[in-house]
């Protein structure tokens, strides 16, 4: 077992598949009792330098769960930043308040620059198109409680696989488990090159698709993603594609048992409502399981577990 | 002819001669090697006919003389540049630059959303492809290539 206290999350390529495995097997702890005052002692703070609804609650939670104190801003209008502080000088006076920092900030590579900065751990939120790993933590989660294993598993990802950075750090992560890739997005929103190599490199497979219906019978998960209208140069473009990558309740004839949907949230129309009573679904369950994975997370960087 | 060459750009007793530097880049080399500020003699010459490069720039430093990485630096603007150390006017060593592993405040991240676009920060990368020159940025983690690559001012 890696000692995890102290170390900074900026990057999913920051913790090494055993240490992953080890934060799940925490989080699983942490489900089944998650109420445990363990970090009375503790100030988190959570920095949020643009919105988020889902991560910012879900921190907060599980850090208020755990008898940690908060402090910080979900929007940095009213505080020193919109007077014009450098990051640097707002992460070295929060570092001098609390015990653990939790960032979110559009700028992308921040949350490494604020760990090098910071004399207490930093945990990245989401720094812009960059990285989430938290969110591809609780993924990981949600997958391997729903099948059981993360190993020889059959993983297809739907949508915006282009500027989706949550399909591109769970391609990255699964790479270490003998996943099989099922690519499906519109052509102009295809994976990247670079995460493709990552599989390669990897020796795995990966194939690509245009119509979601194909992947139904072969999928132990399906990850749906957003495609947006703002993607397309060509609205009459997004109007051919936009029903490619929409699942609804009757394609589900045919799917593994074992099958289960998820999603990022928050979802528009790409999984229609009717998707949501039959037994695939899992996105909800799956935003549950962030406060677990995120108490883990913090639980572990503070060295009381 | 090589002594007309020599005297174009005159000799020095001790020191570092670069040579083969392209000639739009003597000044970036300058910058890059922390030149401004020596406060010894430098000698610059540009537009000197090459055979290897059709133009080409020398810079001649007296009593400097560079450690291995400090002078990997350059390798980036003037990949073909090499350096001779001289002592007493002869030539004791030549060496070829070679692209470092790592590269720091040198290059400006292409990425216009990066944290070093918007605040001062010394910029980093990890060389990934030497010979395609691809770059990854430490903090955003966006590749910057031969095509797209521009230098901290």
């Amino acid at each position: 077992m890696s000692n995890l206290k102290g170390r900074n999350l900026i990057s999913i390529t920051d913790f090494s598949k055993e240490e992953y495995i080890q934060i799940l097997d925490i989080a699983e702890e942490f489900e089944k009792n998650p109420k445990q005052a363990i970090l009375n002692d503790k100030v988190v703070a959570t920095l949020f330098f643009e919105p988020s609804t889902r991560t910012r609650l879900s921190f907060e939670s599980a850090a208020n769960q755990l008898g940690a104190r908060i402090i910080g801003f979900s929007d940095p209008g009213g505080t020193s930043v919109q007077k014009g502080e450098s990051l640097h000088d707002t992460i070295t006076m929060v570092s001098s308040y609390s015990d653990l920092i939790v960032m979110r900030n559009p700028r992308e590579g921040s949350s490494r620059y604020a760990s090098e900065v910071s004399n207490v751990p930093v945990i990245n939120a989401g720094d812009g198109a960059n990285q989430h790993p938290t969110q591809c933590m609780l993924d990981l989660y949600s997958i391997r409680k729903t099948q059981g294993t993360l190993d020889n598993l059959n993983i297809a990802l739907v949508g915006d696989l282009k500027y989706g950075r949550t399909v591109h750090s769970l391609t990255q992560a699964m790479c270490n488990f003998n996943t099989t890739f099922h690519f499906v997005s519109p052509d102009e929103l295809k994976m990247p090159e670079s995460v493709k190599m990552s599989v390669r490199d990897a020796k795995l497979k990966y194939y690509e698709y245009s119509d979601i219906s194909e992947i139904i019978p072969v999928a132990d998960i399906i990850y749906m993603t957003r495609v947006q209208r703002e993607r397309f140069p060509d609205l009459i473009e997004y109007e051919r594609v936009k029903d490619s990558c929409i699942l609804t309740a009757n394609m589900l004839k045919g799917c593994k048992d074992n099958m289960r949907i998820l999603h990022p949230l928050p979802r528009v129309n790409e999984i229609t409502t009717d998707v949501d009573k039959t037994p695939y679904a899992y996105y909800f369950q799956q935003a549950q399981n962030g406060v677990y994975v995120r108490q883990a997370l913090i639980a572990a960087i503070l060295g009381v577990r | 002819m090589e002594n007309k060459k020599e005297l174009v750009v005159s000799a020095i007793d001790n020191g570092t001669v670069i040579d083969h530097i392209p000639t739009h880049a003597v000044y970036r080399v300058i910058h890059i090697l922390g030149l401004e500020g020596y406060e010894d003699e430098v000698l610059i010459g540009y537009n000197l006919d090459s055979k290897k490069l059709g133009k080409k720039g020398i810079i001649k430093i007296k009593n400097k003389f560079f450690e291995k990485d400090e002078i990997n630096k350059i390798a980036l603007v003037a990949p073909m540049a090499s350096l001779i150390v001289i002592k007493n006017y002869e030539v004791v060593e030549k060496i070829r630059t070679e692209i470092p592993n790592k590269i720091e405040g040198i290059v400006k991240c292409v990425n216009p959303k990066c944290i070093t676009n918007s605040e001062v920060i010394r910029t980093k990368f990890d060389v990934v492809d030497k010979e395609n020159l691809e770059l990854r940025c430490h903090y955003c983690e966006k590749f910057t290539s031969k095509d797209t690559i521009s230098f901290v001012e």
